[in-house]
């Protein structure tokens, strides 16, 4: 739960909702082209999606434990392994949500 | 209605199925970080951005500084820089209000639908086309938004629905490693976020974020 006040929460929404609609804009505003987009940005961006979903993702089923049994034997983990696996066979966004969460509960409420 | 408005409406329903789950997980995840219904809906409106709107959330959720949680979504919604240059030549005949407008709609899936449309056929109305899907997605993702914050603040905690945050992200970046550069990216991405979890003001997943870009160029340029 989050200690910050209203006007935090209400400033942060502004802020991002901002930045967000400029980028948006940025390029239809100057009707430019993508060649406008310099060749090594633009191949950054590229890597925009994969890299900050792996950082999103990681360490919500990961978390580095006194023993690499600890860390390996995490429901979190083998829940998300198992989802992941759903994920690449199917690329179906409620199948993976759902055999995610019946593992996260099965490891959870009937063997841990 | 028009016909192309129609048309993009029609292509964007199975779209829809995939923003539903993705919406009320943002609702969810926005009562789950404290947050009131009219704060969650009143994010999906002004930022309409999913991913980003989930890492604000959860960032919210620890009481990060207010920089990191701005400045974590920023770098998230970066991305859209290239589907604004890539979609700007066919918006290029429009009013600046007009275009102002469009940009607003501007997602993932409205920038892939409107792109591959726009290669495919000389006679649809470009706006009406775009204006189907992006609307459309726009009112499911609105909705949804709604309907999570209003379910999840109801479930017990010990069902840990907000698992369903990572299994969304895991679901849309499993398709996204395609090929070696993308793969060493989310894998340099992923393991500098968890050796990084620890770090101050939560700078642990923009440190994977950027390191996980840096890795993912390095290795385009290496395999060139």
């Amino acid at each position: 739960m989050t200690e910050h006040g209203p006007v935090a929460i209400w400033g942060a929404i502004v802020a991002i909702g901002v930045a967000t609609f400029a980028i948006r804009l940025s390029f239809i505003y100057l009707f430019g082209q993508i060649n406008a987009v310099p060749p090594r940005v633009r191949l950054a961006l590229r890597f925009v999606p994969p890299a900050v979903l792996a950082a999103l993702v990681a360490p919500a089923l990961v978390t580095l434990g006194p023993t690499i049994q600890a860390t390996l034997l995490d429901e979190r983990l083998l829940a998300g392994l198992a989802a992941g696996a759903v994920a690449w066979r199917t690329e179906n966004v409620f199948a993976t949500i759902g055999v995610g969460m019946a593992a996260l509960w099965t490891f959870r409420f009937l063997v841990f | 209605m028009n016909r192309d408005l129609r048309a993009g409406i029609y292509d964007a329903l199975p779209l829809h199925l995939g923003v539903v789950p993705f919406a009320l997980v943002t609702g969810i995840a926005a009562a789950e970080a404290g947050l009131t219904s009219v704060q969650a809906v009143g994010m999906s409106v002004l930022v309409f951005a999913g991913a980003s709107q989930l890492a604000a959330l959860e960032l919210l959720g620890e009481t990060a500084p207010i920089v990191v949680v701005v400045g974590t979504a920023v770098v998230i919604n970066l991305r859209m820089l290239m589907y604004s240059a890539s979609i700007a030549p066919y918006f290029a005949d429009y009013r600046q209000r007009t275009r102002a407008f469009l940009a607003y709609f501007l997602t993932d899936q409205a920038y892939a639908m409107a792109i591959a449309e726009y290669g495919d056929e000389g006679d649809r109305d470009e706006r009406s086309y775009y204006l189907g899907v992006g609307v459309s997605i726009w009112a499911v993702w609105i909705v949804g938004t709604f309907v999570g914050v209003v379910v999840g603040a109801g479930v017990p905690e010990s069902w840990g629905l907000s698992f369903a945050v990572p299994l969304v992200f895991l679901a849309i970046l499993v398709p996204a490693m395609k090929g070696r550069p993308r793969t060493v990216a989310a894998a340099v991405g992923g393991t500098v976020a968890v050796v990084a979890a620890g770090l101050p003001f939560n700078l642990g997943l923009l440190a994977g974020a950027l390191s996980g870009i840096a890795a993912g160029v390095l290795s385009e340029e290496v395999s060139r």
